[in-house]
């Protein structure tokens, strides 16, 4: 018998990045990241400056090069309501596009998915949830709540350990994102130094500013087909810098809440008037759906009094 | 003696990225994937051991091959299939099961002849262990 003929593998001599980066579908997720996201500047270069990484690093292993699977277990530091699920979702669409991530979900979990709630149960429900998560990414919200210091019985420790365990043995499977408010995930990362040195990828997301607020709520109106008139604008302003002072401040969240109880104000007025209403009168909010709200006259009654 | 139950079972065991490659299209098809062993591979033994639920909702291999690995850890020498079940309506049975792990040594079956009433013969396979 002839011997079967030994095929040299093909190694390409050039890449052109460039031409990968639009090929590869990177280019189109970045721009969606630009385009719907408002604001996070930091965080979007962070996101580019990953994806250039793996690009190349991609590109080392076509032409032969020394790789080695990179670490891509990330944390998301932010105050509430700065996009850090939605960026997730983006990040597990641009994993998955580069080929880091087989499937490119996003399974979403926080404390009470993963440990249980007597003992043996912890291990078989994190195990479950990182079975979903495999070819994935697997983000973990409030994780600092997995840690607990003051109960050393406490079986968040088991569901952390076998974490620790997969994030190592798995890499090639899933990707792991942590995220939390910043000054606590802090603290976990210090508690728990195992983490630390494991995730490769800090992303600290800033705080919107007023004007980016106001961007975000239009464009929140606009996906539903409502819009401000320009008095509603002005009173929408005034809000968000008032709404900034109070408590319990959520950035985006906030505001989507706010434009909810907007909507609301509005219905009540349209429905009051008794007049015949038009498609632009029922999409318009104005300046008396806002400056009706609470956060004008200070919060809710128990925040007054308590300010006092 | 190699016991034949299940798809593939004629022919050579599959390699891991073989199995790999059935589990991703039975969850493609969105099929459960449950893993169950035994020791007795009798053909009316349909009751083979879980090993743990059956996983709903998984989107990739890795998942299965984590449980199975641990399944092959525990139990080194005995067989372990993979079973696939479809919950369409209409089907709602398994749809696919295949055998991942024999033991070293395989058992055999004996046959033992029974003369009942008259000239009636009742037949009994068993399993014979190494």
């Amino acid at each position: 018998m002839p011997q079967a003929e030994v095929l040299p593998v093909e190694t390409p001599e050039k890449i052109d990045l460039a031409e990968d980066f639009q090929a590869s579908g990177v280019a189109d997720i970045l721009r969606e990241l630009d385009e719907e996201l408002i604001g996070l500047a930091p965080v979007k270069q962070r996101i580019r400056e990953t994806a250039a990484l793996l690009l190349v690093d991609r590109a080392r292993k076509k032409l032969g090069l020394a790789h080695e699977t990179p670490t891509l277990h990330m944390s998301f530091t932010g105050n509430p309501g700065v996009g850090k699920t939605t960026v997730a979702l983006k990040m597990a669409g641009l994993l998955h596009r580069l080929g880091y991530v087989r499937k490119g979900h996003l399974v979403s979990v926080t404390r009470d998915d993963l440990v249980g709630q007597y003992i043996g149960h912890t291990a078989p429900k994190t195990r479950e949830v990182l079975k979903k998560a495999m070819g994935g990414v697997l983000f973990i919200d409030e994780a600092y709540y997995l840690y607990k210091p003051d109960n050393e019985r406490d079986y968040g420790q088991e569901a952390i350990e076998i974490l620790l365990q997969v994030m190592e043995n798995h890499r090639d499977d899933l990707v792991v994102i942590l995220a939390g408010y910043a000054d606590r995930m802090d603290n976990f990362f210090k508690s728990n130094p195992g983490f630390r040195s494991r995730i490769a990828h800090h992303i600290e997301f800033p705080d919107y500013s007023d004007e980016e607020l106001l961007r975000i709520s239009q464009a929140m109106l606009a996906a539903n087909e409502y819009r401000f008139d320009p008095a509603g604008v002005e009173a929408m302003r005034a809000y968000i810098a008032a709404r900034r002072g109070q408590p319990h401040f959520a950035n985006a969240r906030s505001i989507r809440n706010a434009l909810d109880r907007a909507r609301l104000r509005q219905a009540n007025r349209l429905f009051e008037s008794g007049a015949p209403v038009d498609a632009a009168t029922l999409s318009t909010l104005t300046a008396a759906d806002i400056n009706a709200s609470r956060v004008f006259a200070g919060g809710l009654a128990h925040e007054r009094s308590a300010a006092q | 003696m190699r016991i034949t139950q299940g798809c593939f079972s004629f022919l050579p065991d599959l390699t891991d990225d073989q199995i790999r490659a059935q589990i991703d299209y039975c969850l493609r098809n969105d099929w459960a994937i449950g893993i169950e062993y035994t020791d007795d591979p009798h053909p009316r033994n349909t009751y083979w051991d879980m090993w743990g639920n059956p996983m709903f909702d998984l989107k990739d291999a890795a998942g299965v091959m984590m449980e199975l690995d641990a399944c092959r850890k525990a139990n080194p020498d005995v067989y372990i299939k993979l079973i696939a079940f479809d919950s369409t309506r209409g089907f709602e049975t398994v749809r696919t099961a295949f055998i991942v792990q024999r033991p070293k040594v395989e058992p055999r079956f004996s046959m033992t002849r029974t003369d009942v009433r008259g000239r009636s013969m009742n037949y009994t396979l068993s399993t014979v262990q190494p």
